[in-house]
């Protein structure tokens, strides 16, 4: 002030100047509230005009909530229109994590609702933990009316879950057609973006084929989603439906199974372990393709949980593995008919007889036959198995030429059929040898393969297209999706008479002087012709094939076909570690009984399953009961990604069918032993006492 | 007017009232939507204690303007004894204390320090010799009256009013003449100093929603959720609106407080743009009347007075409706005459009951031949 003072004049101040001031500045401010008034109307009108529909397609989708309705799944029907696969109306409740603060708390809220124990709330919060946030986790499927609306009314306690009235997949014959149909599943955040981030695949509800035909048919089956839009308030409660397009079902799926006997096989195999194929010989129908044991499709839909998953991983008998696919076998003496077939197109006549001795000597080696036939025919040589005919010819007309017709026959062929994977195995052949091992083909490699050991490998499919075609004489064509177009098949250029022969041939194995005696149809008119088999697991030092531990046992094996004077049916079962063919034909004969006299066969089997303790689906929800009990709390969980699953065992199906590969490489091969014919004959007339072979 | 209108009728500000009764029964209109078409709980209320308050104005019109610089220093006090003592007894309300219950009331008296800090500062500057004004004796007295109330509404803490308390008392020294360099001067200061009291001073919830108003667009769902659905509901509205009681955005509870912060976005949303300069304009009017009372007082605590009613009113106004349209950060201030809420309203009439006072003055005052 002082500074000021001296500097210019004090300012002079009066009540004129203080007015005139007063008049001066509130005229600035008043012009500056006139400004900003004009500002908000302009930017008012810049919102409400300029904008508007920017704002008001954001009102809109505020407002309105669409929601899509998930279609239901298309039906898979067997051959008669019978479902496989249908579609069960239930209640469910779904959680998406990314709406949900506080998950932890929420899933246990919904554990005491829903009384889901510990092992399930686990298996939950890990899927809520692992998967992508926008990605519904299934808390619970197929609840009660109460529980659905116990959850329903404290909804606003618990963000992010919906509970809604759907449909989940129902599989009537449950763990029968496990393989053969698949399950369905969430999609995972890897399928959300190979299909384009479809919607529809995040729609709390919506599952996708996971296996098998479940996912081969995915297209079809699936159907188009329907749409609800509901007006909804901030908090998300809905306050009017506003339109409603219902969803379009997915076409059916019609199979040439034959739903009741694809049943009655997989509960006919029991206890053991394996498979069973019966396909038309006339349209190459597939009409059965079980496979035990097996996992029960119906829980893998709902999301397996980590005990049954445990359970079913820890279990030797592979029930995650599709036999009738990825099983691989050696054929054994099933495939003898056949190279048979190839003897005869070489130009050996039927009537050609060698004599047995108990073996036979192939350069300088002498090779055992499992009995000493005497003279033996070609005829003999299949009902009787006799393995020296077949060191001889296969000698004689060499391997090439056989391997040629294992290969016509069906054997080391991939089929054209709708499925995820087949193991095509392989038919051995000198110039497989050199390719696939670097080494020349030797004689014992030949009397090895001749009898369907050593280097061959066949799975079950391709043991009934084999049957099939030998019955017929026709390149017979597997399929699995039902058409009512007739197929016509390219035919094998034999004679009437040569199938005749191989035919009877193989109905004497069953009813005549051969090796299945105890698979004779029980029908005056009805006879199934077949071929047993055996095949060895590991040489003969370590396991006779019959007792001692599962895994060191024979497989058994059994093709047929019936009737055999006009064969209609024609299939084989494998039984895995059966301890020879004799755990094989009963099934096949049980099976073909079923096919023609269902009363029959049902007997047969209600007998049995009376021992076992109850039909396939009883016993494995007892054996999960055990097992959850054994196993308590500490299970680990189910892999994250549903290809996990099945790559673990498919790792161990390739393991297993290299074992039998190990065992043809040995220096010394099974057949080769150091015992004199007398010994052999010695242990051959034990055998001969139930033959086989 | 014309000999049918008895005279202490046709006196009355009708300029003034008339918009306002608009404003008023707008906002009754829009409350009653926002209640989802129902006159309970808020428009009945609303219109209440307008007519209350209004007859409140009336008689605060008739009051001296001895009386009226009589009361001003004890009104001062008792508010800001009344400030302290929500700090003392207050409870806690809407997150910070706020609220003092009389009883038959519950008073906010943060609101009732708006104008009564012009009151007081218009009486300090018009006793004030005309000699001193550029001088500090005029400036450090009412920064002091301004800064204690401030910091007590600043501790509880409210930010929005403690800045319309400061604007009230700043538009008064303003209008009191002081040297504009002081302003300047201040400003310059604020300028360099409101980045250190933005990380220091304010509450995290305060700093974020300025974040949120300078990016909206960043949390739609979490803090720019309030703009967000308020820009919304006054686009969505567009040219006319979407009708009375068709809202969907307050209807379904999108838009956050549409009843009191946001009933302007609430009111564009049902009566779009046309609604939207019906209610300026009425603002406009009553500002305006404001500002002419002012102007035409020779007094000068009528002058300041009047000036500082209608810059506290102006505030309200312009704060609601910038935050509303996204101009302005979100800050707790309702929109006079149409928000619900009995401070506020009690506020807004009392500055409105002082204009109408001035105003009478005006027309009884001896003419000063010198000036007029």
């Amino acid at each position: 002030m002082r500074l000021r003072k001296r500097s210019r004049p004090r300012e002079v101040v009066t009540h004129s100047t203080l007015d005139n001031a007063f008049d001066r500045r509130t005229f600035v401010i008043g012009t500056a509230m006139g400004g900003l008034g004009v500002l908000l109307a302009a930017r008012m009108g810049y919102i409400a005009i300029a904008e508007n529909e920017k704002y008001e397609l954001e009102s809109e989708s505020n407002r309105v909530n669409l929601s899509l309705i998930p279609p239901r799944r298309g039906w898979i029907l067997d051959r008669n229109g019978a479902p496989l696969a249908s579609n069960r109306a239930d209640f469910r409740v779904d959680i998406i994590p990314e709406r949900t603060p506080d998950s932890d708390a929420t899933i246990t809220a919904l554990a005491n609702l829903l009384n889901l124990d510990e092992n399930q709330a686990a298996d939950i919060r890990k899927r809520v933990d692992d998967g992508p946030g926008y990605q519904p986790v299934e808390i619970a499927s197929g609840i009660s009316y109460d529980q659905f609306a116990a959850v329903s009314v404290r909804l606003p306690d618990l963000p992010g879950v919906v509970p809604q009235r759907g449909f989940s997949r129902f599989y009537p014959t449950g763990p029968s057609v496990g393989h053969l149909i698949g399950y369905v599943g969430t999609a995972n955040a890897e399928e959300y973006a190979e299909q384009d981030r479809n919607p529809l695949l995040v729609t709390p509800g919506y599952k996708i084929g996971k296996d098998a035909l479940e996912k081969q048919f995915e297209q079809d089956l699936r159907g188009i989603p329907g749409a609800r839009r509901v007006e909804v308030t901030a908090s998300g409660r809905i306050v009017r439906e506003l339109e409603t397009r219902d969803d379009i079902q997915g076409d059916p799926v019609r199979l040439t199974i034959d739903g009741p006997l694809q049943d009655y096989a997989a509960r006919r195999i029991g206890l053991e372990s394996g498979s069973v194929v019966v396909m038309d010989c006339e349209s190459g129908d597939l009409l059965c393709m079980a496979s035990m044991p097996s996992f029960d499709p119906n829980s893998f839909s709902q999301g397996i949980g980590r005990v049954e998953y445990a359970m079913l991983r820890d279990d030797e008998r592979v029930p995650l593995r599709n036999k009738v696919l990825k099983g691989l076998y050696p054929p054994g003496s099933t495939v003898k008919p056949m190279h048979c077939m190839a003897f005869l197109d070489a130009g050996v006549k039927p009537e050609e007889t060698i004599m047995c001795n108990g073996g036979r000597r192939i350069g300088n080696r002498f090779f055992n036959c499992w009995s000493n036939h005497g003279r033996v025919d070609m005829a003999k040589a299949i009902y009787q198995s006799c393995d020296s005919y077949f060191y001889h010819f296969a000698q004689q007309v060499g391997f090439a030429k056989v391997a040629e017709w294992a290969h016509k026959m069906g054997l080391g062929e991939e089929f054209p059929l709708p499925v995820q994977s087949q193991f095509f195995g392989t038919v051995p052949s000198p110039e497989w040898k050199q390719r696939r091992h670097g080494s020349a083909w030797q004689p014992y490699d030949t009397v090895n393969s001749s009898i369907g050991q050593g280097y061959y490998l066949t799975n079950p499919l391709q043991l009934a297209v084999m049957s099939a075609r030998m019955a017929t004489g026709f390149k017979v064509m597997p399929r699995l999706r039902m058409s009512d177009k007739q197929p016509r098949f390219e035919h094998f250029d034999f004679s009437p008479e040569e199938i005749g022969y191989v035919r009877q041939a193989m109905s004497d194995t069953v009813n005549g002087p051969g090796t299945a005696g105890r698979a004779r149809l029980p029908f005056e008119d009805i006879k199934m012709a077949g071929k047993t088999g055996t095949a060895q697991v590991v040489s003969l030092s370590v396991s006779d094939g019959r007792s001692g531990p599962w895994k060191y046992r024979d497989h058994g094996l059994f093709v047929f076909f019936a009737p055999f004077d006009k064969p209609k049916y024609a299939g084989a079962v494998v039984i895995e570690h059966g301890g020879g063919s004799g755990a094989a034909y009963p099934i096949a004969r049980d099976v073909m009984t079923f096919m023609f006299d269902p009363a029959k066969g049902m007997d047969a089997l209600r007998a049995l399953e009376e021992q076992w303790g109850g039909n396939a689906q009883q016993r494995l929800n007892s054996k999960y009961r055990a097992y959850a009990a054994a196993q308590g709390e500490s299970v680990p969980p189910v892999p994250a990604r549903d290809e996990d699953i099945f790559d673990r065992v498919e790792a161990e199906a390739r393991l297993a069918a290299r074992q039998p590969e190990g065992l043809a490489e040995e220096s010394n091969p099974s057949r080769v032993d150091d015992r004199t014919p007398e010994e052999i004959s010695r242990t051959s007339a034990a055998a001969n006492a139930e033959p086989e072979q | 007017m014309n000999g049918i209108v008895p005279a202490p009728i046709a006196r009355q500000p009708w300029q003034m009232l008339l918009p306002l009764f608009v404003l008023i029964a707008f906002g009754a209109l829009v409350l009653f939507s926002a209640a989802a078409g129902s006159w309970e709980p808020y428009a009945s209320s609303h219109v209440i204690r307008f007519g209350i308050f209004l007859v409140m104005a009336f008689v605060l019109s008739r009051f001296s303007r001895d009386l009226a610089m009589f009361f001003a220093f004890p009104i001062y006090v008792i508010v800001l004894l009344m400030l302290g003592a929500v700090e003392v007894i207050g409870f806690v309300g809407g997150g910070s204390q706020r609220w003092l219950d009389l009883g038959f009331i519950q008073l906010q008296p943060s609101e009732v320090m708006k104008p009564a800090i012009v009151l007081m500062l218009a009486r300090f500057y018009a006793t004030l010799p005309v000699g001193m004004v550029p001088t500090w004796r005029a400036l450090i007295p009412a920064v002091a009256l301004i800064l204690t109330p401030v910091a007590l509404v600043l501790l509880q803490p409210d930010l929005g009013t403690s800045l319309a308390i400061t604007f009230g008392g700043a538009m008064v020294m303003f209008a009191a003449g002081l040297p504009l360099r002081w302003f300047l001067g201040a400003g310059l200061a604020a300028a360099l100093l409101a980045p250190l009291a933005f990380f220091f001073a304010l509450q995290p919830y305060q700093q974020k929603r300025v974040f949120t108003f300078l990016d909206p667009e960043s949390d739609p769902l979490g803090d720019g959720y309030h703009i967000t659905q308020s820009k919304i509901a006054i686009g969505s509205g567009g040219f006319s609106g979407k009708g009375f009681n068709e809202g969907s955005q307050s209807h379904l509870d999108y838009l956050p407080e549409p009843h009191t912060d946001f009933i302007f976005a609430t009111m564009a949303e049902e009566w779009g743009f046309l609604g939207g300069l019906v209610v300026l304009g009425a603002f406009a009017m009553i500002l305006g009347w404001g500002l002419s009372v002012a102007r035409a007082s020779t007094e000068r605590f009528d002058k300041l007075l009047a000036f500082g009613m209608t810059a506290s009113i102006f505030f309200y106004v312009a704060i609601n409706l910038m935050m509303v349209m996204g101009l302005a950060p979100v800050v707790g201030i309702p929109l006079p005459f149409m928000s619900h809420g009995g401070s506020s309203m009690l506020t807004n009439m009392v500055c409105i009951g002082s204009l109408m006072m001035v105003n009478r003055w005006n027309r009884t005052a001896p003419r000063t031949g010198l000036l007029r």
